[in-house]
């Protein structure tokens, strides 16, 4: 079977870029990507919106298409609707493209596969009508839809930025439950410097604040004990604000307390991964080339660690550059020359990060669930459950998996992962990386029998 | 459009027939399956194989895996599917077995 050059798996920011780079530099790039339209969630349907979402969505979103256009011109070989379920030694890669299994061969492997909604696991979570605020952006960009009176909760400037957007729509949400303190933001002072040197997007946050202001949007923040309630789905919101239970009537329930690195490919691969405590989840261990300990495999986007989407497109292209480099595509003299700026950009994009990660920390209550909250959403295992394993002797993740199959549902454990190992860390007071996280194992995706058995090896296959 | 979806869609365009359970519904054509019931007013796309609890949409993005429908016998991820006319989709609501 041929083996390409490049296989880059996800075509987000970080995918993008490093395909067209990487194309453009002389190297044969395949491209597979989950979804209808390249743009991973950042820029999901840009290419298909209506001048009337561009206007809501703004500027940053519409920016997009610019790598989009990039990599329908390049000579790339892009497979959307390609769900990937294995990568196997010398990386031979399954996945599933059009109803059918398919393999092809790769020299080296980008994963550009991005983030996911930390969870937000807090009494009510899984009922219908509460959805991550990603899902309800992703509504809006793709679909065109908006939720009429939601309630949007957590924190993060990601929950002022769908806000607006709602308000900008004409359906402003019915209320902005923050769970940021004054003594967070007074913290995140001392990384004052670094903010001020990525000041620009200070200032969007400022400007997005004031325009829910103006919209009479009401916000309450440093709330606690919050909770969904509803009978078979969402009807109100229920919290703490200044010692005072509020109660907000709500059909849909926007959750959001940061996002975190999708990292299910890379743990298959047996990729290194280590605990940062700054943005509160595990990130695999990479050189400044997105270059992983396990050879020929780079990690670029925000599956290497949150930084966004201008992060993660120099990211791409800095990995890019290292794989052009090392099939003498390139020499290092011209690698390191075109690095230089982009590392530059890279470090200013950054420079807000501490910043916003002190301002707005993880919600602590969701980080360590009462124990009558759901915490793996398919297998229904509580933080009860969880704990009680703890106390049983259960050190790591997946030992809790042969207790309760917590982490074993369709999502596999994507959902709970960071939740089930804090809980096992702060049970036995070990750290994250002393607990450990899921062994993560193909496939990565349910495949079914039928697509297996129209597997399609794509050395000459039709598509081809 | 559904008055009792609490989504509002901001726009429209051509629709097709589907089916959801036997119900004839008209979605947008090419639409993401997901979105479009939503914005039709269904809110339960499935009940869980443990308790039986009713589950809808919450990543929108193929990670969650609660948007669970059966079209044409497989069971799928109603976020990952495109609308197109004559799909028949079906809710899954099986409990799993005792000693699975």
């Amino acid at each position: 079977m041929r083996k390409r050059d490049l296989v880059v798996i996800g075509a987000g920011p970080a995918g993008m870029a490093a395909a067209v780079l990487a194309a453009e530099l002389g190297l044969d790039v395949t491209v597979l990507d989950e979804q209808v339209l390249p743009g991973g969630q950042i820029f999901r349907g840009v290419d298909r919106v209506s001048a009337s979402r561009s206007k809501i969505l703004g500027r940053d979103y519409t920016d997009g298409a610019r790598l989009t256009q990039d990599l329908r011109q390049s000579r790339i070989k892009h497979f959307s609707g390609a769900v990937v379920w294995a990568i196997e030694e010398n990386f031979r890669i399954s996945f599933t493209h059009e109803g059918r299994g398919a393999q092809i061969n790769a020299d080296r492997i980008l994963l550009a596969t991005g983030a996911l909604e930390r969870p937000m696991p807090i009494p009510g979570w899984t009922l219908p009508g509460v959805m991550t605020a990603g899902a309800g952006q992703i509504l809006l960009k793709q679909s065109g839809i908006v939720a009429q009176d939601a309630v949007l909760v957590g924190s993060g400037p990601f929950l002022y930025l769908i806000a607006t957007q709602m308000v900008g729509a004409g359906t402003p949400p019915a209320a902005v439950i923050e769970t940021q303190r004054l003594r967070d933001m007074i913290r995140a002072t001392r990384h004052l410097g670094g903010a001020l040197r990525g000041w620009p997007y200070l200032a969007k946050g400022l400007k997005m604040i004031s325009e829910i202001k103006r919209a009479r949007v009401p916000r309450y923040t440093g709330a606690t004990q919050i909770a969904i309630e509803g009978e078979g789905k969402a009807a109100a919101l229920t919290f703490i604000h200044k010692r005072q239970k509020k109660r907000v009537a709500c059909k849909t329930v926007y959750l959001h307390h940061g996002v975190v690195p999708n990292t299910h490919a890379a743990r298959s691969l047996g990729i290194s991964h280590r605990w940062d405590a700054g943005q509160v989840s595990f990130v695999p261990e990479l050189n400044p080339w997105g270059q992983s300990d396990v050879a020929g495999v780079f990690i670029a986007g925000d599956g290497a660690g949150i930084g966004g989407a201008k992060v993660a497109e120099y990211a791409g292209q800095l990995a890019a550059l290292k794989v052009a480099e090392e099939l003498n595509c390139i020499s290092i003299s011209h690698r390191n020359r075109v690095a230089v700026p982009l590392r530059r950009a890279l470090a200013r994009e950054m420079a807000v990060r501490p910043f916003l990660d002190a301002a707005y920390p993880p919600f602590e209550e969701a980080l360590s669930p009462s124990d009558s909250t759901l915490v793996c959403r398919c297998e229904e295992v509580t933080a009860g459950d969880i704990r009680k394993y703890a106390r049983l002797g259960c050190l790591g993740p997946n030992q809790t998996k042969a207790f309760a199959r917590a982490g074993m549902g369709p999502c596999q454990g994507r959902y709970c992962g960071l939740t089930v190992t804090a809980l096992l860390a702060e049970a036995n007071g070990l750290s994250p990386d002393q607990t450990g996280y899921y062994r993560i194992r193909a496939p990565l995706k349910p495949v079914t029998l039928g697509e297996l058995a129209a597997m399609d090896n794509m050395s000459e296959g039709p598509v081809d | 459009m559904n008055n009792a979806s609490p989504f509002l869609e901001l726009e429209s365009g051509p629709r097709v027939d589907i089916t959801w359970d036997g119900k004839p519904l008209s979605l947008p054509d090419g639409a993401n399956l997901a979105a479009a019931l939503l914005a039709c007013g269904i809110e339960v796309f499935r009940s869980t194989p443990v308790s039986g609890a009713p589950r809808g949409p919450f990543c929108m993005m193929g990670a969650c895996f609660d948007c669970l429908v059966e079209i044409d016998g497989v069971t799928r991820q109603a976020c990952m599917i495109e609308v197109k006319n004559g799909l028949d989709i079906k809710t899954i609501n099986v409990p799993r077995a005792p000693n699975a």
